[in-house]
């Protein structure tokens, strides 16, 4: 596999990890998440609907991706670290998107409780993907916690945002040991591009995608965006210069 | 009978019900659904000698879209 995404010893062709929430039906996620070419993509845990379960599972396994249970909606870390039991339960894996919120109105992440729940959840066997502010105190603090990868938000959940402090997102790669998963914010295919830039590893996006006015479309485009952004951080961009510099011969006279 | 709280729901079960009859009464295959008896996961293969306590709070949950 080339250049490929390495998770806690798993390897990934795709650097594009999707969530599933926001399609308005199962068969425009399906086709979203083919364009989108993902490997992973996150679940939510929620009661048995008895008049019939969602089918998303059906619909990961049947398509080939790995399903990563995120705690969504937890509040608290022992709420994250019952979720996460369950999910391990009812999914059979121990991968977790941990995410612990603050509060319903910025769905920002609750620092103490999150870095509580993580510890909680390595020192009981998981592989813990953190949801978190982009703080690169934070971030290494969940690195020394154990989980295997930091998910950095660029903005708010759902607000298509964007990166709004670019500087924190470098700070927190140029540090980390796990890769960085920038996770949340991302409005369109620029932003996608811009984290890869950045330096990230991955990219984890849902509304852009999923709440799109061509979903399958979207997903196309953050999936080039991706790569592109790749390539362009392995390239080695020039540096920014205040003056210009002429790129043709200067003429004989 | 006794009464349980089931996903937010009072229901009344036979006495000795396992969490096994609950979710075959409840019509959930036990494949791709998790447990909680009280704020305890119970593991699948404890389902079928798990029973229900009166008053119990049961939570069975599975996944769905979301993230």
């Amino acid at each position: 596999m080339d250049d490929p995404l390495v998770i806690a010893g798993r390897e990934y062709s795709s650097r594009l990890i999707m969530g599933t929430g926001g399609a308005g039906n199962l068969s425009v996620l399906e086709r979203a998440l083919v364009a989108a070419g993902t490997e992973l993509t996150t679940v939510s845990i929620r009661r048995v609907d008895t008049a019939g379960g969602s089918g998303v599972l059906d619909l990961l396994r049947r398509l080939g991706i790995d399903a990563l249970p995120n705690t969504a909606g937890c509040r608290t870390a022992a709420e994250a670290v019952l979720t996460a039991r369950l999910a391990r339960e009812a999914l059979g894996t121990g991968w977790v998107k941990l995410e612990v919120i603050a509060d319903d109105r910025t769905l920002l992440p609750d620092p103490v409780e999150l870095l509580d729940a993580a510890g909680t959840l390595v020192a009981d066997g998981f592989t813990v993907l953190a949801y978190t502010n982009d703080d690169p105190v934070l971030a290494l603090r969940l690195e020394e916690a154990g989980c295997a990868a930091v998910m950095p938000l660029g903005s708010p959940i759902g607000t298509g945002l964007g990166i709004r402090n670019p500087h924190n997102i470098e700070l927190i790669v140029a540090r980390a040991g796990v890769p960085v998963v920038l996770d949340a914010g991302i409005g369109t295919a620029s932003d996608a591009t811009l984290a890869m830039e950045l330096g990230c590893a991955a990219v984890l996006l849902a509304t852009a995608v999923t709440r799109a006015t061509d979903p399958e479309r979207m997903a196309a485009a953050m999936r080039h965006a991706v790569q592109a952004g790749r390539l362009a951080r392995g390239a080695g961009r020039i540096p920014q210069r205040f003056w210009a510099q002429a790129t043709s011969p200067p003429l004989r006279t | 009978m006794i009464e349980a709280r089931v996903n937010g729901v009072d229901r009344e079960l036979a006495e000795g019900s396992t969490v096994a009859t609950l979710l075959g009464e409840l019509g959930v295959p036990a494949a791709g659904v998790a447990v909680a008896l009280d704020g305890v996961v119970v593991p699948r293969a404890a389902h079928v000698h798990t029973t229900v306590p009166d008053g119990a709070v049961v939570e069975v949950l599975t996944a769905v879209q979301g993230g």
